[in-house]
């Protein structure tokens, strides 16, 4: 937990927040004045910041499924870049699709976490308003899904195995991204992915925004993060259609099922990685520790199956999700 | 996913006349059905019904349904206005049909494969897990008999009411074609109006050959969310058939009519046989009841039937 108050970066759905942050906010004046004078106020502040931690468990255990999809896009949730920078020791950042163009919104190089060499393909959001419309919010075009092809055909031939990090509201809806094929670009990454020979390992750290997330997704293992969210539609887009109105996200989130609980039960993710107390946006240094173990864990399994294997039980992990009745 | 605003009925089941949706000519059912539902002032391709389309590619009595009782489940409880599992049982008996894929072996022209053929008018085409299943089957039995895969697409994309189990649809479909790929096994997507969403952005874009009828929409997007995600107008044309043709994204267009001829054509190509010249692509009333000329004798009585239930109708 920082000793900064939470910048109140409360939208809707953030409300929850609130009544934390004025108490992370309370602690940090009484800090400043016990800091200054040689008030006994050290008690006072370890009880604060005990009821702060009860109650951020309280909450954060009984958030509704919308209040998750908000907090999966809290503004200081870590990011694909994030975890360049806290996981890795060493990244070689690798540009371009070789037909059209660079894609900002989806990152990809070669990685070095703790011995271990991989590929990594990001999803990337930015962090400034100038990288955010630089990275057009995480919403890739589809050259962005044929750089990370491109770059997954290089590992597989220079035998790295892959990490996928999966942040995107969903794969951009432009009339540049139609006219390139933005569907036959992510439907060729779906199945391309299925022929890697090399293990693949899929987090969502953030947003699983439908079918910008599954074009980098399709791996022998997925992990979702505890607060993230994975949905065939967004919240919003499943209101305006199913119930005529944008203002019923709350009751599409919930029934989309989306939460890394329901994935989890649902049989879609093979693991939920749990967040630091109150999300990953309060300890991005602890949630980065969390998917980097997990990821180490995946990847020294994987690498003890022959190729074979991994390519039959990748399909057939896929092969098994939704059995309709009568087979 | 954006199904819903196709699903509007247009035209009054039973009605003598009715509108086209493109240039609102008044067409006379009858002439209009005899058309395969194709204007015969502007040429616009109405959505076909999947038995329809079925009668329209196979050579008759060849084709053999599988899978036919695979049923959704509902797995999210999904509850928007009307619960998933009453809507499920409400479009089931509206419909005849169990999900909005109907699957099977089949001829065209002599050529034998495997047949995917989705139906628009089960909540608008959604893929969900039995559209999922359905493909994923086909193609592995294709794979194992080395039949060459033929698959039509028309669809709003996935089925909410399925979330994420609808979404992973897509992966199991591409897996599935990756592996018929692999085993040097043709494949052929007919995108028909409309085919967007996880349909588009899965196993209809890839398949070895991608064909579509003339104006259809095709696309990732919808139209309107383009149009309110960029704030400005959409070109004239955007996301139809020749537009995609035009930006290098298919292969063919081809209009209903010679649909089968085509198919044939190709099918001859991918698999070294040559399609039986006799069969001419005919109305499908008259089809419905022409003597069969092919190799392989047709079991008169599905024919027939039908041709009783669409007088029924028409009556």
């Amino acid at each position: 937990m920082t000793d900064q108050p939470a910048k109140t970066t409360v939208q809707d759905g953030l409300a929850f927040e609130r009544p934390l942050s004025d108490l992370q906010q309370k602690i940090a004046e009484l800090r400043k004045l016990n800091a200054g004078s040689h008030l006994e106020l050290a008690g006072e502040i370890e009880l604060l910041e005990e009821r702060l931690r009860r109650q951020t468990a309280e909450v954060y255990a009984h958030l509704s499924p919308w209040e998750r999809v908000n907090v999966a896009r809290h503004a200081e949730r870590p990011l694909t870049s994030d975890y360049v920078q806290l996981m890795l020791d060493d990244f070689v950042e690798l540009h371009g699709d070789r037909v059209f163009g660079e894609d900002r919104a989806i990152l990809t190089g070669l990685a070095t976490m703790a011995g271990r060499r991989f590929l990594l393909v990001g999803h990337r959001k930015g962090k400034t308003v100038k990288d955010r419309l630089a990275c057009n919010f995480g919403c890739a075009h589809p050259e962005g899904y044929r750089k990370a092809m491109q770059k997954m055909r290089l590992a597989e031939k220079w035998k790295l195995p892959i990490v996928t990090f999966i942040n995107t509201p969903g794969a951009y809806p432009g009339i540049g991204a139609e006219e390139r094929g933005q569907a036959s670009a992510i439907a060729r990454n779906i199945l391309e992915m299925f022929d890697l020979k090399v293990p693949v390992v899929c987090i969502v750290i953030g947003e699983g925004g439908s079918g910008g997330a599954l074009g980098i997704g399709v791996g022998d293992r997925v992990g979702m993060l505890e607060n993230s969210y994975y949905s065939v539609i967004s919240p919003e887009g499943c209101a305006a259609i199913l119930w005529k109105s944008g203002d019923k996200a709350p009751e599409a989130a919930d029934a989309l099922k989306l939460t890394s609980k329901d994935l989890l039960r649902l049989g879609l993710v093979d693991k939920v990685i749990e967040e630091p107390l109150g999300g990953a946006h309060r300890d991005p240094k602890g949630a980065v520790e969390r998917v980097k173990a997990q990821i180490g864990t995946w990847l020294g399994e994987l690498a003890e199956l022959p190729v074979e294997r991994l390519l039959e039980q990748r399909y057939q992990k896929f092969r098994r999700m939704g059995t309709p009745n009568g087979l | 996913m954006a199904w819903t605003r196709f699903g509007k009925k247009k035209d009054m089941p039973g009605g003598l006349w009715i509108k086209c949706e493109s240039c609102g000519a008044m067409l006379f059912r009858k002439e209009f059905e005899q058309k395969h539902r194709v204007c015969g002032t502007c040429g616009y391709h109405f959505t076909l019904p999947a038995r329809d389309r079925i009668a329209l590619t196979a050579d008759p009595g060849t084709f053999e349904e599988m899978w036919k009782d695979l049923t959704a489940r509902d797995v999210l409880e999904f509850n928007d206005r009307v619960p998933y599992a009453e809507k499920l049982v409400s479009t089931k008996a509206k419909t005849g049909e169990s999900d909005a894929m109907v699957t099977g072996t089949a001829q065209v022209k002599g050529i034998p494969c495997a047949l995917g053929v989705m139906n628009f008018q089960f909540l608008g085409g959604s893929m969900g897990m039995v559209v999922g299943e359905k493909i994923a089957l086909l193609c592995e039995m294709a794979t194992e008999r080395k039949l060459p895969v033929v698959l039509f697409a028309c669809s709003g994309g996935a089925r909410m009411h399925e979330g994420a189990v609808s979404l992973m649809q897509m992966a199991k479909t591409c897996g599935a074609l990756q592996r018929l790929h692999q085993a040097g096994v043709a494949s052929i997507s007919v995108m028909t109006h409309p085919t967007t969403g996880g349909v588009t952005a899965s196993f209809a874009s890839v398949c070895d050959m991608l064909i579509a009828e003339p104006g259809a929409l095709i696309g990732f997007a919808g139209p309107r969310v383009i149009a309110t995600t960029i704030k400005k107008e959409l070109p004239k044309g955007f996301q139809r058939s020749e537009f995609l043709l035009e930006k290098g994204q298919i292969d063919r267009i081809v209009a209903r009519s010679a649909m089968r001829d085509e198919l044939a054509r190709l099918l001859a190509y991918a698999t070294g046989r040559d399609a039986v010249a006799a069969f001419k692509p005919v109305p499908v009333a008259a089809e419905l009841e022409a003597v069969a000329v092919p190799a392989v004798e047709p079991p008169a009585e599905k024919p027939r039937k039908k041709a009783k239930v669409r007088k029924a109708e028409e009556a």
